[in-house]
């Protein structure tokens, strides 16, 4: 009996780093999307250039399902090594696809894909990258002039002869794929909603935000996810005009952000805990200065180095309470690559018009992973919130909601004076006990509108529920498809992609529960504690991750029911 | 004599007979002699008592973290070039605290000049070593005096092909200032160390002592580095002058491409990317 997959394949292809699993993510990829499949894919890698076991997970579907499991439906280990590093995830229904010659002798059965042999008929190891992605696209019956345009494309600089070769390699994997079809069927439909969609990664959707914000300052030292924001912005910084520039350390990063935006620019820095611990004393110049700064704060797990290329939602409280004193700010939490590109945009808004620091926090799974979404439509041209300066100019004039008008340097007859010392109204220097109380409160008092302002979480599901599941950020879909499984129809999902100020409907929307489960990738539960602080309400559940690793779907499932079937 | 620059009333925090009065009416004099309007100049600073300069001048200023006043000081020449940038601060915020970005920034070659209130001692904490105290010199934290060797900021400075590297002294307002002239005229990163006595808490290096200690050098030709280094790295009394004069290499705003053609502040520039945005997220298709 052939194994029958249906409607929703896990297909992981695992080997060691620069083996060239990209290479198959990518071509498969373009064409499941060009052939009109919902495509969903996520990476775990190592902390290495080379050697080691990363993998990369594409799910394609029927219907749109856009978030990672442990389910491996089709298991392409590419070494021995790469068998051992996913064998916990192995069940009876994972069909393993492995090269003999390779993998050897194994304990589970598996179907031989003579990647080495058929790579050296063709002219080499190289060819083998192809292979693959013909045997994959070639079990979907996914068109193959489709792949053939993609290998003319990338390869036409390489010569004909590579061109041909490369065809030969995907027409070999298809033969592959036929053999193997007949002990394993795959029944997924193409999609016609997914036409006119885009894939992309969580971290392009960020940088896409940022330029539809008209971010054109971008300062950061790389670090481990944050990365992938910055390298996007360079990469565009010609057509768009920004200036790019990597600091000498993460203080350095912040500083010239923030001395970016004193003169007018609109800047960002990316980053990663270890590399934003630095840049503390930096998020609190911008809000005594109130010069606007966004800080895009990729979330993996610490402390310390802790495991660089992993994922994890623990620095909530660290944006919540980096920074020395006290100054409002905001704290967005995207889940989604739209979320990302809409939130990404208000986070420069909200920044500009409070002048104040403000935090886009994502993690390494919703940066590095890539989805089928709707088309980006939220386009209006940025406003820049500032002002031509009269000759009398006070840069801190206090105002009733605390908004001074912000001028900048050259801009009108008067000066920009701003200052870390406390200040007056003209942004000099002072001690005076008055003045201070006055400027503070001033500070204090934007908070106000940026809660007025604060992004409502969406609720999904039933508006009747009984017991409400509560997520932020990269979960959201995930939790998404857990509800999906459980099919429980009295519970419904509340999903924040601003975390911080805590909107004002929270209360309102708990106390309607009589179970509150709080889903979070951290240990303590930051955001349960947040919300706890904020509301009334006391009895709250959870479910945490903390090994390095997303959410599996089936296993929150799991998890979600047991904690709703306690009496 | 009457400024463009002077602020006036104002409760001023340093003592009398400070160096940092005579090098505030150094910088006041060499930006309006160069004609330099006040709302085409910024300055830039950290924290210290020679860092609260700027609070003392009719300009727009930065007054920035302790040791951070280059990064951002780069940043702003980068977001608007018609901007005259000076950033300054004391010995202990630019080589100590800022020691990286003093690197730095000498890799990038903004055209920003550079200010450095030398008096090698900490004031605004009251009297601990500076990184260019002198050993020996005992303070309250150094209780049996220096013992590390001091940072030699034009020398590193030359060795990293800054430039412009000149040193000076407070008590010579005439000649700091046709220095510091020569210094924000200059196209690139110019240091201008400034000596000065700390009347309070360095009893070592007193006016005297810099009068005693300090030439002014001649016959030297400053577009020799190597004749430079040499000058910077040499025992005894320290030569006051431009040691060290470079033209040649590009400034750093002008190499991001941000501003290759377009030469307009950042601020000033169009926030209307929707046609290039649409193309680029259909891309994704």
């Amino acid at each position: 009996m052939p194994k029958i997959f249906k409607d929703d394949v896990s297909i992981v292809l695992c080997g060691e780093a620069g083996a060239g699993i990209q290479t198959v993510e990518n071509v498969v990829s373009k064409i499941f999307k060009t052939a009109g499949f919902n495509l969903f894919t996520s990476k775990e890698y190592m902390s290495r250039v080379r050697g080691g076991s990363n993998s990369t997970q594409l799910r394609v579907s029927s219907k749109p399902i856009d978030c990672y499991c442990d389910r491996m439906d089709i298991f392409v280990p590419l070494d021995k090594e790469a068998y051992e590093h996913l064998y916990h995830r192995i069940t009876e229904h994972t069909v393993i696809l492995a090269d003999k010659k390779i993998i050897g002798e194994i304990d589970k059965p598996f179907t031989d894909i003579p990647l080495s042999e058929s790579a050296k008929e063709i002219g080499g190891a190289i060819f083998s990258n192809i292979i693959a992605s013909g045997i994959i696209l070639g079990m979907f019956k996914a068109d193959f002039a489709s792949l053939e345009k993609i290998i003319k494309e990338s390869f036409a600089k390489k010569g004909e002869d590579t061109v041909n070769k490369n065809i030969a390699a995907g027409k070999k994997g298809y033969e592959i794929a036929e053999n193997i079809l007949k002990e394993v069927q795959i029944k997924v439909k193409r999609d016609s909603n997914s036409e006119g969609k885009i894939l992309l990664s969580g971290a392009d959707a960020i940088g896409l935000g940022a330029l539809a914000a008209g971010c054109d300052f971008i300062s950061s030292y790389p670090m481990t996810p944050g990365t992938s924001v910055f390298m996007f912005m360079a990469k565009n910084q010609k057509e768009f005009g920004v200036a790019v520039e990597q600091a000498e350390d993460e203080i350095a990063a912040i500083n010239m952000a923030i001395g970016a935006s004193f003169a007018g620019a609109r800047s960002m820095v990316t980053t990663s805990g270890g590399g934003f611990s630095l840049m503390c004393e930096g998020v609190s110049l911008a809000a005594a200065t109130e010069t606007p700064v966004v800080i895009h704060l990729a979330q993996r797990p610490g402390p310390a180095t802790g495991l660089p290329t992993r994922t994890e939602q623990a620095d909530l409280e660290l944006a919540l309470y980096a920074g020395h004193g006290e100054f409002p700010r905001a704290i967005f939490a995207p889940g989604t690559p739209k979320d990302c590109f809409e939130m990404t945009q208000k986070a420069f808004d909200i920044a500009d018009k409070y002048q104040t620091p403000v935090f886009i926090l994502s993690d390494q799974y919703l940066v590095d992973s890539i989805s089928n979404c709707e088309m980006f439509d939220k386009l209006e041209i940025p406003v820049k919130h500032i002002s031509e300066m009269p000759e009398n100019y006070m840069r801190y004039s206090n105002t009733p909601n605390g908004v001074s008008p912000r001028g900048v340097p050259g801009y009108g007859k008067g000066f920009v004076c701003v200052d870390s010392d406390e200040h007056d109204e003209n942004g000099r220097i002072t001690e005076s006990e008055n003045t201070r109380v006055l400027m503070h409160k001033k500070r204090m008092k934007k908070y106000i509108g940026i809660l007025a302002e604060a992004a409502e979480p969406e609720l999904i599901g039933t508006p009747d529920y009984e017991n409400l599941v509560i997520c932020w950020g990269s979960t959201k879909n995930t939790v998404k498809e857990a509800l999906n499984i459980l099919k429980h129809e009295k519970t419904a999902i509340l999903y924040y992609k601003q975390v911080y100020p805590v909107h004002v409907k929270t209360n309102d929307y708990l106390r309607k529960a009589s179970r509150i489960i709080f889903v979070e990738n951290n240990f303590s539960g930051q955001f349960e504690n947040l919300i706890r602080k904020f509301t009334n309400i006391r009895s709250t559940v959870h479910v945490h991750k903390y090994d390095g690793l997303p959410f599996s779907a089936d296993k929150v499932a799991q998890q979600i029911k047991s904690l709703l079937e306690v009496k | 004599m009457a400024n463009i620059y002077d602020m006036n009333g104002m409760d001023m925090a340093w003592c009398p007979g400070c160096g940092n009065f005579s090098i505030l009416d150094i910088v006041k004099n060499a930006v309006t002699e160069l004609g330099i309007a006040p709302d085409k100049l910024c300055m830039v600073s950290g924290i210290g008592q020679a860092a609260k300069l700027p609070q003392y001048m009719k300009a727009s200023y930065f007054n920035g973290l302790h040791g951070r006043a280059l990064p951002a000081a780069v940043a702003i020449k980068a977001s608007n070039m018609d901007l005259t940038v000076i950033a300054e601060s004391g010995d202990g915020d630019m080589y100590g605290e800022g020691g990286n970005h003093f690197i730095s920034t000498i890799r990038r070659n903004p055209n920003i000049t550079n200010v450095v209130h030398n008096n090698m001692v900490y004031g605004l904490t009251k009297g601990q070593a500076s990184p260019t105290s002198q050993i020996g010199m005992k303070t309250n934290i150094q209780v049996d005096g220096v013992f590390e060797q001091a940072f030699n900021p034009l020398a590193v400075a030359i060795a990293m092909n800054a430039t412009f590297v000149a040193r000076a002294f407070s008590g010579d307002a005439q000649q700091t200032k046709e220095i510091l002239k020569q210094a924000i005229q200059h196209k690139g990163y110019a240091l201008v160390d400034i000596l000065q006595p700390c009347i309070t808490f360095n009893k070592i290096n007193t006016f005297q002592w810099f009068k005693d200690n300090t030439y002014y050098i001649e016959n030297h030709n400053a577009a020799d580095r190597n004749a430079a280094f040499a000058l910077a790295t040499k025992e005894g009394k320290l030569g006051l002058g431009i040691y060290y004069k470079y033209e040649g290499r590009p400034v750093f705003e002008e190499q991001l491409d941000v501003n290759q053609t377009d030469k307009t502040p950042l601020y000033k520039r169009s926030a209307d990317r929707q046609a290039k945005l649409e193309k680029l997220i259909k891309s994704y298709i």
